[in-house]
């Protein structure tokens, strides 16, 4: 591993006798591993051997309350992937749900967070006012998030009488604005008999249209939650960085008679890169792990299961019908999901740090 | 936590007013004794080896602590024996004479109950009781409220804590609590539906039986058969019954069935979707569901099941005895899809407690849920509805108990004892009930102060074919219930195929073991 | 847009301010709606709340009772447990694990900024996979390692605010040390370096040059750690789901998630929970801020 310019190493050729330095150096290297020994072990036992155990655990038969070690291969595997049974059909689903909530809210987090951010850049009167509201939501748990957003989004029925948002905006008179919100059944997806989905079958992936493949509308209840959530946090960190941007960059663009959307498209944009990237990462992982929101919000089983989700399942599977390894074959999957995401970010960061 | 000071402010405050008082509590059992002789323990002494000189046998040393204990709460100079394995050089005892020594053993009905401690030790209970259970608010958090003002007027010494974990039917409560026994912190009693719901406790390892509670306060004659065959699993008993609940109901609003011009409750589907018809004519949403948890789906689509088929052959749905291809399981199911598409279409959104209160506001006319919703008319005060089985149920008892059970490592296990010999009683139970708004597992309570509701109720049980319910525990192994046969019920609720939700009960009972 | 732009375009800067901040007005409402929403229900009484028709007005008689019910719990109709217990839970949990995390982050972030051996990136780069770790990867072992460590070590950690903190201190390292890291790395290295030519060693270095400079990041940290800690639910509800220790995400779970608690007193314990991280949140706000960005791995 290289070193970089701030290492203590780099500079120790200095005025001081040999051999004293170099015993001091030893002994300060051994005090600096022996410093971060104890978190490394707490590390290495609580991340990576915990992940092996959890590995282990999904190959076996503990499917009750008493362990029961057997190894059963990938069986628990074979369950949530193969096959039209519930617990096939029930991680299908919750694998649709994820990716479609993981697109729309990595996306609409993205865009209405640099949105927000391009706005309160314009020397805006009472600015701070307008951050802290935009970034206060980020302050509180999920839980609580969870607990609003159930209230502020259930539906209620013409018969019964409308609630929440759907309240509001029959009263505006606006009810065309009404939803179903998080109890909403319906997927969208591409039906085989329309012309994309024949163009699909005619390249061989026809499978995509069916609706396996589609977007449960509830999860868009989730989406506007955690997107209450994030936003501020997305459009703190582009605040950041277009503030980073030195103004003559700008002005120069500006100079040479760039409209304001082409110094945005071919200046601020290109070099807020990096921040995008991050962002991405940072919401994506997020999504990937959602668990408390759904849980205190809709508890994922409703609805046929529109609002389920991976980490969800796994719990449930795991605490509530006490299937150990089932539970552990859920967990391994969401890591490899997280994994593939964050380990060539990771490297790229080190890299990039190095370099 | 902050009281803390206070606390021991308290404590230190009470031990002062102590000194001087010389309790006079009633008589124990081992101030009868005379002591024959004093002996000072000696290093290496054990109890069991002094009661094996004195009285020719090493597990005759309970007069002896009993005895030690009566003395010392006169006389300081005498020990006392909290722990019969800890004893120390130095310590005075007292020797009760071989004859009384006898007479105490005859009577000594073990150090886990509520008597063997008030003999041994002289006094009443002390320490802790933790109650653990899923009833964190409405009718059944004021239901344990009154039990827990009775345990507290028998034991005024016990500091009670109530460890309750919110979660429809138990839905968080049983993971969370498998995990704390696990984890070795068991509370010292715990709801538990009676029948199959002990298979996910690990019955024997993680929750003792309780035979001796049974024993010791004559429950078989008091509870009727039919909930002691429903109790008795794996040939123990492993909770103490307070209540019978009935799922099978279908509630109506009276203001309503008038309003639509229904003069009687449906009894066939026929009839009921007729009725549904009527009132939706008449612009009132004829049924109101919540859905949130889940269990509401299966719970509705249980009863329907239980009223397609004889009760002998829906028992035999979770014994392997009736196929789950039955023709009579795809009629149930085209019922059960039939019955949503009058259902309120928020669903999803409200639990059972929401879609009841709708049914209290005047906003829906019809509900099938189980008799906690009863609990529920009458912490809101409402009386104007009416009740009948869920069509085609006449006649079988779709039944659950919540019961009370001991967990091995309960950290007082004579407290819980104490407790449960109060959740067998009759006092408790009618008490615990009334506002519950369920009726007593004892056959001889007074319903003559229950709403007419539960009288009704009461009789029914009585006189109807009892079948246990699987959405609450009773019928069938908890991973069918809360997963197999759960997820094809959900499943379904919106998809609507009957063919596929068939197959997949099918494929859940084989899971459990019934191949079909 | 500066004061010396063209009189020519006055108009049209003009329109577009009022579109900016007509835009800005907008997600400020919708940002504020639940608040609103919340604190509404939260002063009405439980019959008023009842009233769905109404829940987007103000309440006609203002009320705090259920924000004590939630805080205390009660036996009367609606009859449930409080907040209380579990309010105080997390403070005692979310002190020391903050405390802890914060100071082992501290000294990582030293060592790995100043004192890179061989392979020191290597191991930070794993540490920070921790960071992303969907902790549902890791449930069962930790559940069954604190299950059973009471068991071989007489030590208990299952249900108990030291085997909470322990969990929260440990997965807590990785960000800790990283914002440590990225903070001290931006310090000048020749400051260290002279200080050493005059003798003082790695600890003296650490006391005398670094903590002095440190406290932004320990700001940081303390509202990180505090925050997360805080707001945590999974954890509480797998590793300490005893009344004794259950933090507030489960009480407020208890009330919020059964059926018999009106929506007011829902809604008082949801702000309730929501109130601590919201006060450092007021008041450490550009630190908060500042937290949010190191928490983005570069800074």
């Amino acid at each position: 591993m290289s070193t970089s310019p701030q290492a203590i190493g780099s500079y120790t050729e200095t005025a001081l006798p040999k051999k004293r330095w170099l015993s001091r150096q030893n002994w300060e290297r051994i005090v600096s591993i022996l410093i971060l020994l104890p978190s490394i072990i707490a590390l290495g036992i609580f991340v990576y051997a915990f992940i092996a155990w959890t590995g282990f655990i999904s190959l076996t038969a503990w499917n009750s309350a008493a362990p029961d070690f057997t190894f059963v291969g990938l069986q628990n595997y074979a369950r949530i992937f193969i096959g039209s049974g519930t617990d096939a059909i029930r991680f299908r689903y919750d694998i649709r749900n994820e990716v479609g909530f993981l697109i729309l809210f990595v996306g609409g987090s993205v865009i209405f967070g640099f949105l927000l951010a391009t706005l309160l850049d314009r020397k805006i009167r009472g600015e701070s006012v307008f951050r802290s509201i935009f970034l206060f939501p980020m302050a509180i748990s999920f839980v609580v998030t969870g607990v609003a957003w159930r209230w502020v989004l259930t539906p209620g029925t013409q018969e019964t009488g409308w609630v929440g948002i759907n309240l509001l905006v029959t009263n505006l008179g606006l009810g065309g604005l009404r939803s179903g919100w998080f109890t909403d059944p319906t997927i969208l997806f591409i039906r085989p008999d329309t012309a994309l989905g024949q163009f699909l079958h005619s390249i061989g992936l026809g499978f995509i249209a069916a609706p396996d493949f589609g977007y449960a509308v509830a999860m868009s209840s989730i989406v506007l939650a955690a997107g209450w959530q994030m936003v501020g946090y997305t459009m703190a960190l582009y605040l950041a960085g277009i503030r980073s941007i030195p103004d003559e960059l700008r002005e120069a663009a500006r100079i040479d008679g760039a409209t304001e959307w082409q110094v945005y498209r071919h200046v601020i944009i290109p070099l807020l890169r990096p921040v995008t990237l991050t962002v991405i990462i940072i919401l994506a992982h997020i999504a990937l792990k959602i668990f408390d929101l759904v849980y205190s919000m809709t508890g994922g089983v409703s609805a046929g299961f529109a609002t389920d989700v991976p980490a969800l399942n796994m719990w449930k599977t795991t605490f509530d019908a006490t299937k150990f390894a089932q539970g552990a074959s859920i967990a391994i999957i969401l890591l490899l999901m997280v994994g593939v995401l964050i380990i060539p970010y990771l490297i790229w960061q080190t890299r990039s740090e190095a370099s | 936590m902050k009281h803390k000071w206070i606390y021991a402010l308290l404590a230190i405050a009470l031990l002062v007013a102590m000194v001087p008082t010389a309790p006079a509590s009633a008589a124990p059992a081992g101030a009868a004794m005379a002591c024959a002789k004093d002996y000072t323990v000696n290093a290496g002494d054990t109890l069991s080896a002094i009661a094996e000189k004195e009285y020719g046998s090493i597990t005759a040393y309970w007069p002896i602590m009993a005895a030690t204990n009566a003395k010392h709460l006169t006389d300081a100079s005498y020990a006392k024996i909290e722990n019969p394995d800890l004893i120390e050089p130095g310590w005075k005892l007292c020797i009760p004479s071989t004859t009384d020594a006898e007479a105490f053993l005859k009577a000594f009905p073990g150090r886990d109950t509520p008597t063997g401690v008030a003999m041994l030790f002289g006094e009443g209970a002390k320490g802790q009781l933790i109650v653990a259970s899923w009833w964190t608010n409405g009718g059944e958090f004021a239901g344990l409220n009154e039990m827990f003002k009775m345990f507290k007027e028998a034991n005024p010494d016990v500091e009670i804590v109530n460890a309750a974990i919110a979660g429809g039917a138990g839905t968080n409560f049983k993971g969370q609590l498998l995990s704390q026994l696990l984890g070795g912190v068991a509370p010292d009693t715990f709801q538990l539906h009676a029948g199959w719901e002990a298979d996910t406790y690990d019955p024997g390892v993680l929750i003792t039986n309780v035979d001796d509670a049974y024993a010791r306060n004559k429950l078989e004659s008091v509870f009727p058969p039919t909930l002691l065959s429903m109790l008795k699993f794996k040939d123990h008993y492993w909770g103490v019954p307070v209540n019978i609940h009935r799922s099978n109901v279908l509630w109506y609003n009276k203001a309503l069935f008038e309003k639509a011009g229904i003069t009687a409750p449906p009894t066939t589907w026929d009839e009921f979707f007729a009725a549904a018809d009527k009132l939706k004519a008449a612009g009132i949403a004829p049924v109101a569901l919540g859905g949130k948890d889940g269990f509401e789906l299966q719970h509705t689509f249980e009863t329907i099941l239980a009223g397609s088929m004889t009760a002998e052959e829906y028992a035999g749905l979770w014994t392997g005895k009736t196929s789950w291809n039955s023709p009579k399981v795809t009629a149930a199911l085209e019922t059960f899809k039939k019955y949503l598409s009058y259902a309120n279409e928020d669903h999803a959104a409200l639990t059972w407690a929401a879609a009841t209160q709708l049914l209290i506001d005047g906003k829906a006319a019809m509900n099938i849920m189980g008799d906690w919703a009863n609990g529920q008319f009458i912490s809101g005060n409402f009386t104007d509805y009416g009740w009948a089985p869920v069509p085609g149920t006449k006649g079988t008892f779709v039944a659950l108990s919540d019961s009370f059970a001991l967990p091995t490592k309960a950290p007082d296990p004579v407290n819980a004892n104490l407790w449960l010999d109060l959740a067998g009683s009759k006092a408790a139970q009618e008490a615990f009930n009334k506002q519950k708004g369920s009726i007593c597992a004892r056959t001889d309570c007074d319903y003559s102060s229950f709403n007419a509701y539960l009288q009704s109720a009461a009789k029914d049980w009585t006189a109807d074919s009892i079948v246990p319910s699987v959405t609450h525990g009773a019928a069938a192994k908890p991973s069918w219930a809360t997963k197999g046969y759960a997820d094809a019920v959900n499943l379904f609720a919106t998809s609507g195929d009957v063919a596929a939700a068939q197959a997949a009960l099918v494929a859940a009972a084989a899971d459990a073991g019934y191949p079909q | 847009m500066t004061a010396t732009a063209p009189t020519r375009k006055a108009s049209r800067f003009h329109w577009t301010r009022i579109l900016i901040y007509a835009l800005l007005i907008v997600f400020a409402i919708w940002f504020l709606m639940p608040v609103y929403v919340l604190l509404m229900a939260s002063l009405k009484s439980q019959a008023e709340a009842m009233q769905m028709q109404n829940m987007w007005l103000p309440p006609r008689i203002l009320g705090i009772r259920s924000f004590l019910i939630a805080w205390f719990g009660s036996n009367e109709p609606p009859a449930t447990l409080g907040l209380e217990q579990g309010f105080w839970n997390s403070v005692m949990l979310v002190i020391p694990a903050t405390i802890i995390s914060t100071l082992i982050g501290s000294i990582n972030g030293y060592v790995l900024a100043k004192w890179k051996f061989r392979g020191a990136d290597f191991l930070f780069t794993l540490m920070l996979f921790g960071m992303f770790l969907p902790y549902q990867s890791i449930l069962i072992p930790l559940v069954v390692t604190y299950q059973n460590f009471t068991k071989f070590t007489g030590i208990p950690l299952f249900a108990t605010i030291p085997g909470l903190v322990v969990a929260h201190v440990i997965y807590g390292i990785p960000i800790c040390t990283l914002i440590f890291r990225n903070y001290y790395a931006q310090l000048p290295t020749e400051m260290i370096e002279a200080a050493r030519i005059d003798g003082a060693n790695f600890f003296s270095i650490y006391r005398r040059i670094l903590l002095p400079l440190s406290q932004p990041a320990f700001v940081v940290v303390v509202i990180w750690q505090f925050t997360s800690i805080w707001n945590d639910f999974l954890f509480g509800i797998t590793l300490a789901n005893t009344p004794k220790v259950y933090p507030i995400t489960v009480s407020l779970n208890n009330i919020a998630g059964s059926f018999h608690v009106p929506y007011n007193v829902q809604m008082a314990a949801a702000l309730i929970t929501a109130i601590p991280p919201l006060l450092l949140y007021i008041f450490l706000g550009r630190y908060f801020i500042r937290g949010l960005m190191a928490g983005s791995l570069k800074g």
